[in-house]
């Protein structure tokens, strides 16, 4: 039996305007929306992490900050202890989060839905408290946390934030093009038929609990890639970073940028980055605004109302819409 | 001919780099851009009083004429306790904003993420709201500025207060297991000195989400030991010091300053079994009946009354922010040159300045070599109704 082939010219054009837009962009604003855009980009690939593994696989969680963490800590403390270069200590956040996630993916194989949610909760709500434990000090820096140099530029000509911003950029690039392959591939569809129907996809002789602790440890390398960029970016890594409201912010992102896409999560990573700033700068015109978190939390739930397949899911229905009124 | 044209032209540029001095980030001639974060939401947003307290300062400010004919633009930004997200709101401050400097920023841990950055920046780091010791260091951080008290300062305090009044110490300790219970705990020790191995018989930590200290007391009292440093926020120290009065044990009980309000630990711990217990203050503790008729406190309640009505007299929280307002007030009032060096030279030359809600005798004193404004504290024992202040002023920087 044979395919249509996937990549469409559609697909391509499109992924070379975001490309040329990436690029771009640090010409035109100043250093400081660079580091934000940065910042976005670091969340957004946490939120891709999670789109797999929820949008994908139909696993829940709500503790990506614990790898999240993972993998900030594990570039920091590289670099700090061991005199690591900045881009070696990513793949060793990686590295550090896939084993994590791939090791909390097999008691969790048991686990479905809700359950399985509180689970990683709770890996959440442990995480900034292990951070601070005394055992642990030597390395994490304790309570005082760890102070992380910014990279050099990867050219003179640009600020370290610009640098950062392509470094940043080229990773979820890469990541959203392998994602999209091994989505298309056999493994994907096993993902997703897991998802759907796993009597069936056990039936069909594919082995569910290898695909699901894979797919978690993949998850969380995600997720720990973008920690340890989000690190870079903050210069600083500390246990309070680490709390359960930034697991909240993935999940949120996710499912605001369209959780079962691949490019939902960059726009999930700007709401994240972007809405709380607009929240307060809108409170700060109009002071008598309720405060800044009920302005976005107004925002989320009309988001959700009104966007209810995410920012990119809206879009995609939109351009579907739009082929077919054109073709009558 | 050739001369005057060099003349013009040297006059040009010396006039150009005037003017662009003249020119500081932040500054006009009608007007002061001041940055600051405050955990508005999170965890910690009990100390949101402060910010408020700063702004509703500023705006009083303004609405008299401002400083000097400026008007203080005072931009206060929640960072939700959350050290990166302190980053992204101080450089936006820094580098949108454009603020002269940063003032009060609150929180250890949020600071300590913005500690680097500030002074690659240059952007003078005034007052900020933390007892952890780190602030102080002008050779290796010379724009960073603390404000209060050091913890471990006041835990030396403690120590040698203990070991000139009681014969024969045995010492145990409580203490929050985070940095703040731990910079208390080290200066304790410090104070003991060589000795302090054999005089600690017990030393127990509690996590700040642990329900009681109950069993801690317990253990603590079982040890025998005669003195008591209690390193906690105030509802563990309503349990540590009601637990131990309902078990009968009696010893010095030192309690930090941190939880030395009357309203919000003393009261519900309940006031007969307060009574003895030994602490150090900075601040007029507003609950505390002794003050009322002092012009300080009289200055300050005129201007709750004014400014923030309705709001809980009680929070020493608002004292804590109208002091360090007014010492910024005072500091940009006497300051000519508000270039970003030039502010902090006046930070760093404040002398014997006196605020209106600290204790009498306790004053504001900075130089080059000390960026510690208040070292003060005075030790005070509870009667069972107020606190008594006792013996002299001790101040730490001398």
């Amino acid at each position: 039996m044979k395919y249509p082939n996937p990549i469409t010219r559609n697909l391509l054009i499109g992924f070379t305007i975001a490309i040329a837009f990436g690029i771009a962009l640090p010409h035109f604003v100043s250093d400081f929306v660079t580091y934000q855009f940065t910042l976005a980009m670091a969340w957004a690939i946490a939120m891709l992490g999670l789109n797999v593994l929820t949008g994908y696989n139909g696993q829940f969680s709500i503790g990506h900050s614990a790898f999240f963490a993972a993998g900030a800590y594990s570039a920091a403390i590289c670099i700090e202890q061991y005199g690591w270069g900045p881009y070696e200590a990513i793949l060793a956040a990686a590295f550090v989060s896939f084993i994590f996630g791939f090791l909390f993916g097999l008691p969790a194989l048991r686990l479905e839905g809700l359950y399985l949610a509180l689970a990683t909760f709770g890996l959440a709500v442990a995480t900034p408290q292990l951070l601070k434990f005394d055992a642990f000090e030597h390395w994490t820096g304790g309570v005082q946390g760890i102070f992380v140099p910014k990279p050099e530029p990867i050219i003179s000509s640009i600020s370290p934030d610009q640098s950062l911003y392509y470094v940043t950029l080229f990773i979820i690039l890469f990541l959203m093009a392998v994602t999209w392959c091994l989505l298309h591939s056999r493994s994907g569809r096993a993902m997703m038929a897991i998802r759907d129907n796993p009597i069936a996809a056990k039936t069909m002789g594919i082995n569910t609990a290898l695909v699901k602790t894979t797919t978690f440890g993949i998850s969380a390398m995600y997720a720990g890639v973008g920690g340890a960029l989000f690190t870079y970016a903050s210069e600083f890594v500390s246990p309070d970073a680490f709390n359960f409201f930034v697991a909240v912010y993935i999940l949120v992102g996710s499912v605001v940028g369209g959780i079962v896409s691949i490019p939902g999560a960059i726009f999930g990573g700007l709401f994240i980055v972007f809405m709380p700033n607009f929240a307060q700068d809108i409170r700060l015109a109009y002071e008598w605004l309720p405060p800044p978190w009920a302005i976005f939390g107004v925002f989320l739930i009309l988001i959700i109302y009104f966007v209810p397949f995410g920012i990119w899911g809206s879009i995609e229905r939109l351009i579907i819409w739009t082929k077919q009124k054109v073709s009558g | 001919m050739r001369i005057s044209t060099f003349a013009t032209c040297v006059a040009t540029v010396l006039l150009l780099t005037v003017s662009a001095n003249a020119q500081t980030v932040g500054v006009t001639d009608t007007s002061i851009k001041i940055g600051n974060t405050n955990p508005y939401s999170g965890p910690a947003s009990v100390y949101s009083v402060i910010g408020k307290t700063i702004v509703a300062y500023f705006k009083a400010v303004n609405t008299d004429g401002g400083i000097n004919g400026r008007t203080i633009d005072l931009i206060s930004l929640d960072d939700g306790y959350s050290p990166p997200r302190t980053v992204e709101q101080v450089r936006k401050l820094v580098e949108q904003e454009k603020v002269a400097f940063l003032f009060q920023t609150l929180g250890t841990p949020t600071n300590s993420a913005i500690h680097r950055y500030v002074n690659a920046k240059k952007v003078p780091h005034l007052f900020v709201a933390t007892g952890a010791s780190k602030w102080g260091q002008p050779k290796k951080y010379p724009w960073t500025m603390g404000y209060q008290p050091t913890y471990d300062v006041e835990g030396e305090i403690y120590a040698s207060y203990a070991l000139e009044n009681i014969d024969n110490p045995k010492i145990a300790i409580l203490f929050q297991n985070d940095d703040y219970g731990k910079d208390y705990r080290d200066g304790f020790l410090r104070g003991l000195g060589d000795k302090a191995d054999d005089l600690i018989v017990k030393m127990l930590s509690y996590e700040v989400t642990d329900p009681t200290v109950d069993a801690q007391i317990l253990e603590l009292a079982a040890s025998g030991a005669n003195v008591f440093f209690n390193i906690s926020i105030p509802k563990f120290a309503a349990q540590a010091i009601k637990k131990s009065c309902e078990i009968g044990w009696k010893p010095l009980h030192l309690l930090n300053n941190v939880s030395s309000s009357v309203g919000a630990t003393l009261v519900p711990a309940g006031l007969g079994c307060s009574k003895d217990l030994i602490t150090s203050q900075f601040m007029k503790d507003p609950t505390d009946p002794q003050w009322a008729d002092s012009p300080g406190f009289k200055e300050w309640s005129a201007w709750m009354g004014k400014n923030m009505p309705n709001s809980d007299r009680g929070d020493v929280n608002y004292v804590y922010g109208y002091n360090v307002s007014k010492l910024l007030h005072i500091m940009l009032n006497g300051c000519e040159d508000l270039s970003r060096p030039g502010i902090m030279a006046c930070a760093a030359n404040l002398t014997d300045i006196q605020l209106p809600m600290l204790i009498p005798g306790i004053m504001v004193n900075t130089s080059d070599t000390d960026f510690y404004p208040i070292q003060g504290g005075q030790l005070s024992k509870f009667d069972g109704e107020k606190w008594v202040l006792f013996g002299d002023v001790i101040d730490a920087g001398q």
